[in-house]
């Protein structure tokens, strides 16, 4: 168990310096921001640049800027934003919750669905229920996110206008943007409940639970779910990533003040500091969670140690 | 008893027959949408935001431009389908040619391929492509290469783990034994025995890969905005949603029923391509 730790975790090093170490220097790919920020504010000598350079800290080697940046990522300071001087930190600090709730919500959403309609399919294999349920699941794989966004947006807050358009504001607003994930997720999660529910059914506890005369009910969710628990939770925690980025595309439609929000802005803007924030923020809890659920998978079943 | 355990197929075989249609019919229209649809370009301000279902001359309307939506719905369609099937393309050829390497020689290429899986695991498409993007700029081929770049390794993978139980089967050692080239043994005895799920996931991506696409240019990050293209036309409608819902509209149907076209597909190839998977239907 200790190999399989050390050896995890050493990946996951690998991973985040890697990534970190590319997004730094992706990002000063993209121009002298020195000069950016000269932009419009007419002509510009080379001691200004120098001066600014200085400033911004941009006139040091690569290695010493990527070990302050790593240095302020861990003790949250991130710097200050090209874009009105507000530090970065204080930006990440208001945005990553917002879409961090929109996550939970939407996963919430789609574990509600795709339980019942993935067990649904599996105790009805090869009926018609479980072929609507798989050509539902096909259509929901090919709704674009930000289409469907759209579309609910058309429906909900323009025609019947129940639903406020955009913005957090309160739990209302949490319904188009949460269903919309929730949705387009059920659409990979239903098949995922319905492969591990028809495994898990074919296996003995779950006859002896039959032949004990228990309720289908009480079969299927005490028993079966349960076994098949551990397996879920890990495709839903590896599709965390994928989520995190589905979100980052569907706040643009509804103007969410999240991560996705904050990293266009700051591309348009040409706001490095904080687009370089973002990219790592986001990058480090899905590197994080897949660890989680890597080791918490390596506990529970011993067999995953050895792969 | 009968009629309960050949429903299966016979959905199967609805499911290729829908996904057939769709695809075909889709791809027809936009590989002759200029004879068909001409007009793509057309600005007509006397004629603007028509609306859908009332004018033989614009069926689904016209955009506030005046630009016919039918037609620019068909033609937004090259777009699609050439960065679904070039990027496709391209991940496959580098993607499959690593993970034979990855798998047959093991070692350094081998930790090469699986360091990279790790990368892609851990980095968001939609981050990766604002990192891209920011640096290189949004154009068709920046978007193609992008989405190979975040692709290829899925096919490593596939082909690395095919390869690594092949490789030790009778048939390999044999040919090994008898002295044949590496390459031989790759090209002629490997390749052939693990294409099948490479074509299947080929067929999953070059969907996967219009609907990001269009994701990428709905966010301005992908295809010129002034190219007719779905992702290009929904941005377009969003400022207009109020006013004229057929431009926003029909573009995602179009994508819809393109992705989901090829969805079925790949669905239904997996099937019978992968008879494992057929028992656990």
């Amino acid at each position: 168990m200790a190999g399989f730790l050390i050896k995890r975790l050493l990946q996951a090093i690998f991973v985040v310096i890697a990534i970190t170490l590319i997004v730094s220097f992706a990002i000063r790919l993209t121009g002298d921001p020195a000069v950016m920020m000269f932009q419009g504010g007419g002509s510009m000598t080379e001691e200004d640049l120098m001066r600014i350079r200085a400033e911004l800290g941009t006139d040091k080697p690569f290695l010493v800027q990527y070990l302050s940046f790593m240095q302020g990522l861990v003790t949250f300071d991130l710097g200050k934003s090209f874009v009105g001087g507000t530090p970065v930190a204080r930006l990440i600090g208001d945005a990553l919750p917002a879409t961090l709730m929109l996550a939970f919500v939407s996963m919430a959403v789609s574990i509600a669905l795709s339980i019942p309609l993935g067990i649904k399919a599996a105790t009805s294999r090869g009926k018609l229920a479980d072929q609507v349920i798989r050509v539902f699941s096909l259509v929901g794989l090919s709704f674009p996110n930000f289409w469907l966004a759209t579309m609910l947006v058309l429906l909900f807050a323009i025609t019947f206008n129940l639903l406020p358009p955009s913005g957090m504001s309160g739990p209302e607003s949490f319904i188009m943007p949460a269903v919309t994930m929730g949705v387009i997720l059920t659409a990979t999660n239903v098949r995922l409940v319905r492969t591990a529910m028809l495994e898990t059914l074919q296996s003995q506890y779950v006859m002896v639970a039959r032949a004990k005369g228990l309720s289908e009910s009480k079969v299927l969710y005490k028993h079966a779910l349960r076994n098949c628990a551990i397996p879920l939770i890990t495709y839903f925690g590896l599709q965390f990533g994928g989520l995190l980025g589905g979100i980052v595309v569907i706040e643009r439609v509804f103007n969410w003040p999240g991560m996705g929000t904050l990293a266009f802005e700051a591309v348009g803007a040409r706001d490095y500091p904080v687009l370089q924030a973002v990219i790592t923020v986001l990058s480090l809890m899905i590197v994080g969670i897949n660890l989680l659920v890597d080791i918490a998978y390596g506990l529970v079943d011993p067999r995953i140690r050895t792969e | 008893m009968a009629a309960k355990t050949s429903r299966p197929s016979q959905f199967a075989s609805l499911e290729f027959i829908l996904g057939a249609f769709l695809t075909t019919v889709i791809c027809f229209a936009v590989l002759f949408s200029d004879v068909l649809f001409p007009g793509a370009d057309k600005i007509d301000l006397m004629a603007r935001l028509t609306k859908p279902f009332v004018s033989a001359a614009h069926p689904l309307g016209t955009d506030p431009l005046g630009r016919d939506v039918l037609a620019r719905v068909v033609a937004g369609g090259k777009i699609s389908l050439l960065v679904g099937f070039t990027s496709v393309i391209g991940a496959v050829v580098f993607g499959v040619l690593m993970g034979l390497i990855a798998g047959y020689y093991r070692g350094f290429w081998d930790m090469v391929v699986m360091r990279f899986a790790d990368l892609q695991l851990a980095m968001p498409f939609i981050l990766l492509a604002i990192t891209f993007i920011a640096i290189v700029g949004g154009s068709l081929t920046n978007t193609i290469i992008l989405l190979i770049i975040s692709q290829w390794v899925q096919y490593a993978r596939l082909v690395r783990g095919s390869v690594l139980t092949l490789r030790e089967r009778e048939f390999i050692l044999s040919a090994r034994a008898i002295g044949v080239k590496d390459w031989r043994i790759i090209l002629q005895h490997l390749l052939p025995n693990l294409i099948g799920p490479v074509i299947v996931l080929m067929t999953l991506n070059v969907a996967n890969n219009i609907l990001l696409e269009s994701s990428l240019t709905f966010l301005g990050l992908g295809v010129d905005p002034t190219i007719p293209s779905w992702g290009g036309m929904l941005a377009d409608g969003r400022t207009y949603l109020q006013t004229a819902w057929w431009v926003s509209v029909f573009p995602g149907v179009a994508i819809l029923l393109t992705v989901l076209g090829l969805n079925l597909l790949g669905d239904w190839l997996r099937d019978s391509l992968d008879p494992t998977g057929r028992t656990s239907r």
